[in-house]
């Protein structure tokens, strides 16, 4: 993946190549300003500090108040529990699920495979406003035992639970696609010599399928795992209660109580946004596979 | 468990599939009907169980939503309360509720072209990145990565650094004084439509949130098409070098047609992206001047005065035919090509 070697264009003449590498460098100092600069202001105080003297001064004080406050006051360490709570089972469920319907539509041949596929694929476009007044209704009308959620309404709306199936809903569509892609790449001759050799389906699709899509899983798991995490709606339309949402949806508040103070929104956000970068640095090449994965057929 | 038995056809093709080289593989998936019983329910319920969830929460509501637009309710009382009232909650958000749906919608439509116009600096950047030029990763990394950022802590982090007013970076920079983006209301261009009370425009507030997103969806739209470039075949750029092409007019004659299933993912993303966007507007709060579709039907179903079930899903609906159209295109230029 380094070495680039996809275009003909190694001979590019120094002149050119200087002006293009001074225009990428001047484009990738544009990006970079937003974030060091709420990174740096961060740890200034506000009030005191970057009103008056402007956001690039030279700090009278470093501080870590700002962080202090924002984690106190928006209880983030809460709201980053709710989002594991939701986005690791809902990531599970979602590889399964999705791997599932690939394998079946995929490697067999019978009359709805390609309508399950499309129904999938058309599925996870679907705006998000377009469902959730109906599905407030079906969330009511399903029965759920008070003992596994917090809201002792006897159904799911309301709970976690219910934030957890509309993610797989949703992206059980997305992975599918990508994961059918994938499955079509692996050779047919597989399937026929395990069927030969008398493998049932679900033998196939622990033992032969399962393990050659692991590429295909790291990479999803890395992408989805982020768009999970920075989920804004569901978890703000579905859980009234502002304690139970997950990190991404409760930041709103925070907005509310300081919108003057920018630092420590600034702050706020350095710290919700510290694990998906984590993830985006460590694992970079699954993360952008996973995209392409979805972008690129077969 | 009886033994699979197999049919005749499958033999000769998994021993001819070594000669054929140079065709495409033709590998015969296996066929339902050989199956025996018990890996029929098995298959069933690999497809049935996803199947039950997508459509009890993604489908059925969708259709629930086209019917209730149809609809009186104020979602309290019975179901048997509903009375259907024909188009006349899309006579209302048309006619009555003008001076909110058509704000709306132009704000989406600016957005369309706006994410356009992105899209297109993502493809240049893409192409400038396909030159093979050292330090290309370094380079990737750092325009790709706001894309791992909910758009929801983009704007925060925008508002908090970029566009506050007395601090914001941009508002310094922006000639004539220091204005508060964000909150600004202001139109900056504004169109007089006829049949409308009210102009449409382009306001301040929104003009910033168009400038975060695009931070954003630069990135995302040049690494699905990078990846695209580098699956490009060699000889065809290697043909157009001898055939005398400069490399911009390989790119533009040869790589981008030949791009086509990718360029209709980024239209279709694009557009999508446009019609669903509200993270963004949400978590900075709707303001006047801010409002897109997607906020529009949310706060008719939640917010102050919810409940108006009918307006709202007349609501939806509308922002569902927008979009379908480019689901189905999508859905098409995915499948069409294939062999089942």
């Amino acid at each position: 993946m380094s070495e680039v070697t996809g275009a003909p264009t190694v001979g590019i003449r120094r002149g050119p190549r200087m002006l293009l590498h001074a225009v990428l460098v001047v484009i990738a100092l544009a990006w970079l300003v937003p974030l060091v600069t709420a990174l740096y202001n961060s740890f200034r105080f506000f009030e005191a500090d970057t009103q008056p003297n402007g956001p690039l001064s030279w700090p009278k004080t470093l501080t870590l108040d700002n962080y202090r406050r924002a984690w106190n006051v928006g209880e983030i360490w809460r709201h980053f529990g709710n989002t594991m709570f939701i986005v690791l089972p809902a990531l599970l469920l979602i590889l399964l699920l999705s791997s599932m319907v690939a394998f079946a539509c995929t490697r067999f041949s019978w009359r709805f495979n390609v309508f399950f596929l499309v129904l999938f694929t058309a599925g996870n476009l679907m705006p998000q406003q377009v469902i959730f007044q109906p599905l407030f209704k079906i969330f009511k009308w399903i029965p759920w035992p008070d003992v596994l959620s917090d809201t002792n309404t006897g159904n799911l709306l309301g709970t976690k639970i219910a934030v957890i199936l509309i993610h797989v809903a949703f992206q059980t569509g997305f992975c599918t696609f990508v994961l059918s892609n994938y499955m079509k790449t692996i050779p047919k001759e597989l399937g026929e010599a395990a069927l030969i050799d008398g493998a049932s389906v679900s033998r196939q699709y622990f033992q032969i399928i399962l393990p050659l899509c692991r590429p295909a899983f790291a990479a999803l798991a890395t992408l989805e795992f982020t768009w999970l995490y920075n989920d804004y709606f569901w978890g703000a339309v579905l859980l009234q209660q502002g304690g139970e949402r997950p990190i991404t949806s409760s930041i709103a508040v925070l907005n509310g109580q300081y919108s003057q103070n920018y630092n420590l929104i600034a702050a706020a956000s350095m710290m919700i946004a510290l694990p998906t970068l984590a993830v985006y640095i460590a694992l970079q090449k699954q993360f952008i596979s996973g995209l392409t994965l979805g972008a690129n057929k077969g | 468990m009886s033994i699979p038995v197999v049919p005749e056809d499958v033999l000769p093709e998994a021993v001819l599939a070594d000669d054929a080289l140079t065709a495409p593989r033709r590998g015969r998936r296996q066929r339902f009907s050989q199956l025996s019983r018990r890996d029929k329910g098995v298959l069933g319920v690999m497809v049935g169980i996803p199947a039950l969830v997508h459509i009890l929460l993604v489908w059925l509501p969708a259709i629930f939503t086209g019917i209730l637009s149809f609809a009186k309710w104020d979602n309290v009382r019975p179901i048997d309360t509903i009375k259907f009232v024909g188009f006349q909650n899309y006579w209302t958000i048309f006619t009555i509720f003008d001076s909110q749906l058509f704000p709306a919608l132009f704000n989406n439509f600016v957005l369309i072209v706006w994410l356009f116009i992105c899209s297109a600096i993502g493809v240049l950047l893409a192409y400038l990145l396909d030159k093979g030029i050292k330090g290309t990763r370094l380079y990737q990394s750092v325009y790709y990565f706001p894309v791992v950022l909910s758009l929801a802590v983009v704007g925060f982090m925008w508002k908090s650094v970029m566009f506050s007013r007395d601090t914001g970076l941009l508002n310094k920079l922006w000639p004539g004084g220091p204005i508060d983006f964000v909150g600004d209301q202001k139109k900056i261009i504004t169109f007089h439509i006829p049949f409308l009370d009210s102009p449409l425009g382009l306001s301040r507030n929104f003009a910033a949130l168009l400038i975060a997103m695009a931070w954003r969806h630069i990135g995302y739209i040049m690494v699905l098409y990078l990846a695209g470039l580098k699956s490009v075949d060699p000889s065809l750029r290697e043909a157009a070098a001898i055939d005398g092409c400069t490399d911009w007019q390989s790119f533009r004659r040869v790589v981008f047609p030949a791009l086509r299933p990718i360029n209709v993912v980024v239209a279709v993303i694009t557009v999508i992206e446009a019609l669903r966007a509200y993270d963004i507007v949400a978590a900075l709060g709707v303001q006047r001047g801010t409002e897109v579709m997607g906020t529009l039907v949310t706060t008719a179903l939640t917010g102050e005065g919810g409940g108006r079930v009918g307006i709202g899903s007349a609501y939806g609906m509308v922002l569902f035919l927008l979009c379908i159209g480019f689901i189905i295109w999508y859905v098409i230029n995915n499948f069409r090509e294939q062999d089942t």
